[in-house]
């Protein structure tokens, strides 16, 4: 492994085809969520992760918006304060999700299922959740397409070069109003997945994706994006086509989008090959899913010349929904079941379609200016810097 | 000839600090004093540094283009003395609290210091033949001219003001792309940047991205691919995933121009391109054209017609 020091994307590829082929070298990967969990962790609620969740729960996914919002200045600052030791941060950010949830309790139909809930939750470490994201049963695209929207019609092809199977684009309707979907699919079963190419995107699949895009734009159909990647593929073919070109050409054209547009990470966010679908103006994620630069693989190998520190690295890049968050990336995390989506499906896609019919709701509300104006607006300020005179103040 | 001779008019006066600043770190190991030679490193020809630099860092001998830092490349290509740097005491934040084997803080305090530069990238301000542009140049010796939020505001307030005044916008990428310390928020200076792209396209402002060694991810997936001309410097790296990558993937070895500007060129990504000494008569010559104005009077007549290359059938 030496020798491949700078590669981002390759470890996924190797650990894709290890879970497949049922390789036992790979950590974890084949794991329920209730091993991954009691042995990861040693906090004793992590046993509590089958326990069946109630139906009070979607009810709660339509609060943690606002109520993180009014935390978030507190625990910036006392993460601030709380020391450079990794111990020392892994505390404070424990705190927060316990915060919120207690929070959460009080607003809540029933508080000591709640309560149970939030230590729970705050057992997962970002490591915990970044494999979470990769569980071989998690929904993917396909299965919320199922679930969340009728009258799906997939439409193929970038009308240049060829159909790209790794993302579906298509017309459909969700609550009987009609919407464009798009979402990267990573597959489940091995046949599949080689199929689909992991959910890894080629230039044709962010041509596709424009173009169905653009027709939503002018038929007035409001696009909902899904993002489930480990990255764009990065292949000869990708090169050659303008694996860049098409990303870049996408993030500014998706700006122009004349229609609300809601992007939602499901599973797996990486790099370009997600923001290449992921200009949105709303944009949530999934509670147990990641979205960063770079996958924990890729950082490790790179900055720890070590693919085997990704555990590390997950910590170190802060890639869960709720760190995300917390920088001021999205706006919204979509609660889960205990334990991840993927033990109560249900549940999960009621969450999504309220989240998503909620935000669509609310943008509908904006002109088509108004919107374009914000939408612009909520990417100019993306970024945290300072200035040298308050450097030197300090 | 006529514009290489104009350069080496006003390369040869004093810049002290410039030449102070042009030692790439790559020659550690070179046993040849490193302030007083240069050696090259495509055909191993010795030059004197003084004289290395003043033919803009291009070996004599072979033409391969050596990386530049930042000031030197605005230097070659804007009118004496009209830069005017904007916003450079911008400095980068650690909102993740970020620690790999070493902290980030100290990271950029190292490269803040060896660079002598407050982040990967220098904006402002300048003249092209009496022409106000607005530039945002990368010196890689800055963390590899990676994409931070630093990075991403300046890009984008090179772009404000390329729309606010009309002028023109010229970006110069040399970057390994997004900088993972910042996490999330460097992947969202794509999409900043970019929408800037869209607003410049929306007013008719024109935008050169010229692209240097190395221009790769994340910068090459925003705005480095969306400018109205793209022109590349012979022999840059140019492409979106790393070589070492695409070779994993696909478990071959890749072609030695695989991801070169000339490759670019034939795939149809590089308009253009240009070797160093006629870079700034070409975005001369272009920005008056893309503008209506009058001829250049210094301009020369160099048709550039390219010799067709082999296609992939
Ligand atoms: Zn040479």
């Amino acid at each position: 492994m030496a020798s491949g020091l700078t590669f981002r994307q390759a470890p996924h590829l190797t650990q894709y085809d290890q879970m497949v082929d049922g390789n036992p070298g790979l950590p974890k990967a084949d794991m329920t969520p209730d091993e991954k969990i009691s042995e990861s962790t040693t906090d004793e609620s992590g046993s509590a992760a089958a326990k069946t969740p109630s139906s009070s729960e979607n009810g709660a996914s339509k609060s943690p918006a606002p109520k993180a919002r009014k935390k978030r200045k507190a625990t910036k600052t006392s993460s601030k304060s709380s020391g450079k030791g990794s111990a020392a941060k892994r505390t404070t950010k424990k705190s927060a999700p316990a915060d919120e949830a207690s929070k959460k309790a009080t607003a809540s139909p029933a508080p000591a299922e709640k309560g149970t809930d939030s230590a729970e939750e705050q057992a997962l470490s970002s490591w915990d959740r970044y494999q979470l994201a990769s569980h071989k049963d998690r929904p993917r695209t396909s299965d919320y397409l199922k679930a969340v929207f009728t009258e799906f019609m997939e439409i193929s092809g970038d009308r240049g070069f060829r159909d790209d199977p790794a993302v579906i684009c298509g017309m459909a309707r969700i609550d009987a109003r009609p919407v464009v979907v798009i979402g990267q699919e990573m597959g489940k079963e091995a046949r599949e997945r080689h199929l689909r190419n992991y959910g890894m995107m080629h230039p044709e699949g962010y041509r596709k994706a424009m173009r169905v895009m653009n027709l939503a734009s002018r038929f007035k159909m409001p696009v909902v994006i899904m993002i489930d990647t480990k990255g764009a593929y990065p292949g000869t073919g990708a090169e050659e086509r303008g694996q860049a070109e098409a990303i870049a050409r996408n993030i500014r054209d998706m700006y122009k989008l004349k229609v609300p547009v809601v992007v939602t990470v499901i599973g797996a966010g990486a790099s370009g090959g997600a923001l290449g679908i992921g200009l949105g103006d709303r944009v949530l994620m999934m509670e147990n899913s990641w979205y960063n630069v770079i996958s924990p693989e890729g950082c490790a190998a790179i900055l720890w010349n070590d693919p085997a520190m990704a555990p590390r690295a997950a910590e170190a890049l802060r890639l869960t929904a709720e760190e995300v968050f917390k920088l001021g990336v999205i706006d919204e995390i979509v609660s889960e079941p205990n334990g991840g989506a993927h033990l109560d499906s249900e549940a999960t896609f009621e969450s999504f379609r309220e989240a998503i019919n909620r935000n669509l709701k609310e943008l509908d509300k904006l002109s088509t200016q108004q919107l374009l104006l914000a939408r612009a607006e909520k990417y100019r300020k993306m970024g945290v810097f300072r200035t040298q005179s308050s450097d030197q103040q300090t | 000839m006529a514009a290489r001779d104009e350069f080496m008019g006003w390369f040869k006066r004093p810049t002290p600090q410039y030449i102070n600043i042009t030692v790439p770190t790559e020659e550690k190991a070179d046993r040849i004093p490193k302030d007083l030679w240069h050696r090259c490193r495509g055909c191993g020809a010795i030059t004197l540094r003084k004289d290395f630099i003043e033919q803009m860092s291009v070996c004599p001998n072979c033409q391969r283009h050596e990386r530049m830092r930042g000031w030197d490349r605005i230097r070659s290509l804007v009118d004496e003395n009209s830069f005017e740097e904007m916003s450079s005491d911008l400095v980068a934040d650690d909102p993740l609290e970020f620690e790999d084997k070493r902290k980030y803080t100290d990271y950029i305090e190292a490269s803040r210091r060896k660079t002598g530069l407050n982040d990967s990238l220098i904006m402002g301000r300048g003249e092209m033949s009496g022409i106000p542009v607005s530039m945002a140049v990368m010196d890689f010796a800055f963390m590899g001219g990676s994409m931070g939020s630093v990075l991403g505001e300046k890009v984008t307030r090179a772009m404000e003001l390329a729309i606010e005044e009309n002028i023109p916008c010229i970006t110069i990428t040399s970057t390994g792309g997004a900088r993972m310390q910042e996490g999330i928020l460097s992947l969202m200076q794509m999409a900043k940047t970019s929408i800037l792209c869209a607003m410049m396209e929306e007013k008719g402002v024109p935008f050169i991205s010229l692209l240097t060694d190395p221009s790769t991810a994340g910068v090459m997936a925003s705005f480095a691919s969306l400018g109205d001309l793209i022109i590349a410097e012979p022999g840059a790296y140019i492409g979106f995933a790393g070589r070492r990558v695409i070779e994993q993937t696909i478990k071959q070895p890749l072609p030695p121009n695989f991801q070169t500007s000339e490759f670019q060129r034939e795939h149809g990504f590089v308009d253009m391109v240009v070797p160093r000494h006629k870079m700034r008569s070409t975005i001369i010559k272009s920005i008056r054209m893309m503008q209506g104005r009058e001829p250049w009077l210094e301009a020369d007549d160099d048709h550039l017609i390219v010799e067709p290359v082999p296609v992939k059938a």
